[in-house]
Order: C-alpha cells, then structure tokens, then sequence
C-alpha cells in the first residue's frame, strides 16, 4: 500500500492531493485568475503559488485525516510547464520530503492525466486525447511507453481557445474556455474557419490569427457567440478527427479524454458521436480530475513507486520541456 | 456497370469497397457522412478531400509516380473510383513482417525500401505535391511483373511503390510545407515502428541524396525548414 502527496503547479492551477492505492484522500485546489484581456505570466503565477501553496496543504492534510509520517512518497510535477511556478511547488515538496524524512519523486504532468483518467473511468488501454492550455496530444500505450501519435504543431487547443477569449474581452473566471463553451450554446451562424489537419497532427495558429486579423470586420455579420460555435465546432472536429485516424491505426475501441479542455461538454459529446459510429467506448472525467490539480501527480508518482521507481535528492529538478514519450513506464505490464 | 460490391475496410474517414467496374478490379472510397461534425464542415471537408485526391492521382500520372489509376469521382455519393491492386501489401506490414523474419535493419529489404520512399516522396515534393499524410500504411508495395500470381517480395527489383490517399494533399512549392509533410512522416514512421529507429534517418538520406531536376527546389530550404518545424513540434514549451 503506498500513500502518495502530490504537487502540482505548472500552470496557473496550484493542486495538492493525497491517495492511498487509487483511493483520493484529498484533493485542495487554487486557480490565478488573470482580469479579463490578459493572459497568466510566470512571474505572477509563481507569486500566487508562494502566497497560497501552505495554505493548500494544510488544508489538503487536514482534509485527508493523517500525519506526515503517514505518507510513503512526495511527488511533485518534474514537467512540462512554466518554470517559475514549477520550481515553487518543487522546492516546497522537497522541504517536505526532507522534513518527513521520506523519498522524493518527479513526475510527468501528462502522464499524471493519463493515470488519473485511467483510474477514475477504469479505461483499460484506451487512446489518449490529451488537451489543455499547453499540450495537445493523441497518446496510446505501447512496449512500455506512451508513445505519441499525433499533436498540435504550433500551439495548443487551450492556448487557441484562451487567447480567442482574450480577443472577445471574455472573462478569465472561472476559465477562458468554459466561457467560450457557455457562449457556443447560443451560437446560431456557422463561419468557415481554416480547418488544418496534417496526417495525425494539428494546426491552431492559423485559425487564430484568422480570428485576430478580421475580428473587427467579422463582428459586423457574426454575433460573438456565433464565432464561439464556430471555433469550437472546428477545432473540436479537428481532434475527433485525429482520434479516430489514430485509433484505425492502433486498432483500439477506447477513447479516454484528459485535460482541462477535456471537460468540455461539446467536445465530449462529438467524441461520443464518433466512438458511437464505430462500436469505441468513450471516457470523459468531470472538471475535478480534468483540470490540474495535485491528485494526479500523487497517483501517477505512487504507481511508480510502487513499481520500483525511485529518484535521487540531487535528481529533484524541474524541466520546462518534458515529452510524454520520455518517460519510461514501470508500472503496466502489457 | 458496376457489380459485386464488398466492403474490403472501414477506415477512419472512408469506407472501402471492392467491385468490379467495367470489368476492371476496382475499389471505391465512399467518404461517409460524419455525424460528429457540423452539416457544412462536413461537406466542404468532402468535397475538398475528393477534389484534392482526384487532382493529385492525375498529376502523380503525369510525373511518374505510380498511384492507383482514377476511374470516377462521383460527388452525389461521396465516391471515387479507382484501380484497385489485389495483390498488394502496405509498406508497415512489410517492414513488420521483415522485421520478424530476423532479418533486422540491416537487409537488403530495408535499404531498397528506404531508396524507393525517399525517391517517391522527393519526386513529389519536387512536383509540387505534398500528400498531406506520409504513413507506411499510405504506401503499397506491388509486384511489377503482372504475370506471377503470388506476392514474392523478396524480388528487390521486382518491385514497385503505390502511393495512396491524396485526401490531405494540395500543391505547394514552399519548403515549410514539404518540411513539415517529412515530419509528418516522421512521427508516423516513429509511432509505428517504434522498433525500427533507423528507418527514418535513411528514408532521409536518400530523399536528400538526389539530385535535383528542379531548379526552382531547394533540398537545403527544405531540410532547414524540416528542422524548424521538429524544434517547433517536439520542443514545443507550454509557455504559447
């Protein structure tokens, strides 16, 4: 049996949670909220961090019921992410580690979201489709690794959706995209967008400079929601897209989304649409699990653990740059 | 006209059916509605992706690069007809079967392989065409001599490349879209044959090592460009 506290801080969502052999005994949660216009900064962020991180675990061990000397692992988010933020969760799992006297270990952020997906929905070996503010990737399980089928080859889905929201003035709170997705409900007209697929991979920037450019002339035809529904309708279709290419490649009937993108409803319900068509079961996680937080750094670290993997003080680093493919996986055995 | 329909293969975007067309063996690619996407996405998308497959058969004709023969393309229901090759086997299943013969990455198979890929892709970039989707699954191997009846692949010289499904293809004659049409194979080739990490690098090294009949086709833009659009994809930070 391992217990596992998990820290997790590479964006602008400060998450700490505690488990105990997949069971969550804890699961605390901040977000930094940017006025409307503006994006989340390193600095910033990384100053949120700091103010509210003890704050966040006193309350994630006071929710969880035990001690520190309780807790087998103290894993943190290695990568990727912003660094600043990074480090600040970092350095504060490492004084714990010091402090309880207990092992210390770095965990992947997008390997985290997949165990988490895996343990919440009990998705067997299913195709990942990993999408949030900084990552979009079509992910399936072979000899050891998380190999990566397909991605964006510029930016994110989450970064797309983020900055349209900026461009409309959208608020930040509680996120650009569950702003954007509450708009598309309303939308009635649908406007062509560019629609940029390449083999398994995807293109975002394209459509949002398109939006950036023509945003004045377009808003003289098309109501605000009418642009949400119709960036959402393409760049979603663009991912079922690649999906379903990947899974007629790998030959697999399961589809798991993860990611902060990945609790949004349309985006669920299209995916459905398509596992529906050809006999694949979809799974999807609600806005708990879906968005950062700290459980899945705790989950994914103590699979790990558990399965021998161990991690050096001197090891204990952060990396802005860290490939879902470079993580060696000890704890499946198929 | 068109008799015996069978369904050979349900893929990602298209049905396949077998038939015989004229008396000719023939396969037709019906691209069926997709209920997941909007109404008019879905039939811009289609419409596109015919139209793009139907253009670059023929223009693959033109420059001698072997695809299958285009015979109709019919809007109202989504079809293109086309040659379809009986005996033939996609360019993954070759190399997986190679591979699990022991011969390794070594053989002869693989090096005439990797020339043939190289050459094909380089011929089309120098065209103009990108195809849009490099897999191993997108490129069949045939026999050249008609005559045998059974699939010998083990013949280097009695074999001939087919590339198929155009459906992402367009002309260009910029390098970043060549380059990212390479890194697109790339990842499909790495993903796929995960074992196979030579395979790619040579497929490179012949495609670079050609010599041009372009003038206009710079091979040093375009693996610049290659490089670029690799840094972009797989360095990418989260920071956008």
């Amino acid at each position: 049996m391992v217990v596992a506290i998990g820290f997790e801080g590479s964006a602008n969502k400060l998450g700490i949670g505690i488990v105990r052999d997949g069971e969550i005994l804890a699961n605390c949660r901040r977000t930094y909220i940017t006025p409307p216009g503006e994006g989340f900064l390193p600095r910033e962020t990384a100053e949120h961090h700091r103010e509210n991180i003890h704050e966040v675990l006193k309350e994630a061990l006071e929710q969880s019921g035990l001690k520190p000397d309780e807790i087998d692992v103290v894993c943190y988010t290695k990568g990727p992410g912003m660094g600043a933020p990074l480090s600040v969760c970092a350095i504060v799992a490492r004084t714990c580690a010091l402090l309880w006297n207990k092992p210390i270990l770095g965990v992947n952020h997008c390997i985290g979201h997949i165990e988490m997906g895996r343990l919440i929905t009990q998705a067997h070996n299913p195709t990942v489709l990993y999408v949030s503010g900084g990552n979009t990737q079509i992910i399936a399980y072979s000899r050891q690794r998380y190999r990566i089928f397909g991605e964006t080859i510029d930016i994110a889905v989450g970064n797309c959706l983020d900055r349209f929201a900026r461009v409309l003035k959208l608020s930040n709170a509680p996120s650009p995209g569950y702003n954007i997705e509450q708009m598309a409900k309303k939308g009635k007209n649908f406007l062509h967008l560019p629609y940029c697929v390449k083999g398994m991979d995807v293109s975002f920037s394209g459509i949002l400079s398109f939006m950036e450019d023509k945003i004045d002339e377009l808003l003289k035809d098309y109501s605000p929601e009418d642009l949400c529904y119709s960036l959402q309708e393409t760049i979603f279709a663009m991912l079922v897209e690649i999906t379903e290419r990947a899974m007629a490649h790998c030959e697999s009937h399961e589809v798991l989304i993860v990611g902060g993108v990945g609790c949004n409803v349309r985006l669920q319900e299209m995916m459905g649409i398509m596992c529906s068509e050809r006999g694949a079961k979809i799974f999807a996680t609600d806005e708990r699990f879906c968005i950062d937080n700290g459980v899945m750094i705790a989950h994914a670290g103590a699979l790990a653990h558990a399965s021998g993997t161990r991690m050096d003080f001197k090891d204990s680093t952060i990396t802005q740059r860290y490939r879902t493919d470079d993580v060696f996986v000890t704890w499946r055995e198929d | 006209m068109c008799e015996e329909f069978k369904l050979l293969k349900q893929g990602a975007e298209a049905k396949l059916l077998v038939c015989n067309y004229l008396g000719k063996p023939t396969l037709i690619k019906e691209r069926f509605q997709k209920n997941y996407r909007h109404p008019d996405l879905d039939q811009t998308i289609t419409k596109e992706r015919i139209k793009n497959e139907a253009r670059s058969i023929v223009r693959c004709k033109t420059i001698g690069v072997k695809t299958p023969t285009l015979y109709l393309v019919d809007f109202e229901r989504r079809r293109i007809y086309m040659q379809h090759f009986e005996n033939s086997i996609t360019a993954k299943d070759f190399i997986i079967n190679t591979k699990k013969l022991e011969t390794g990455d070594g053989s002869a198979n693989f090096n005439m392989l990797c020339q043939k890929i190289g050459e094909t892709v380089r011929k089309l970039h120098e065209n103009s065409i990108i195809h849009g989707d490099l897999t191993t699954s997108n490129i069949l191997l045939i026999d050249k001599n008609p005559a045998s009846k059974d699939v010998k692949y083990l013949e280097q010289d009695n074999i001939e490349l087919v590339m198929i499904d155009f459906g992402l293809s367009h002309t260009a004659s910029n390098a970043e879209d060549m380059g990212v049409d390479l890194y697109v194979l790339e990842r499909a080739i790495i993903s796929t044959h995960n074992d196979c990490p030579d395979l790619f690098p040579r497929i490179l090294e012949c495609y670079q090592n050609i010599k041009t009949m372009n003038k206009s086709y710079n091979i040093k833009e375009v693996i610049n460009k290659f490089e670029e659009v690799r840094v972009r994809g797989r360095k990418r930070t989260m920071v956008g």
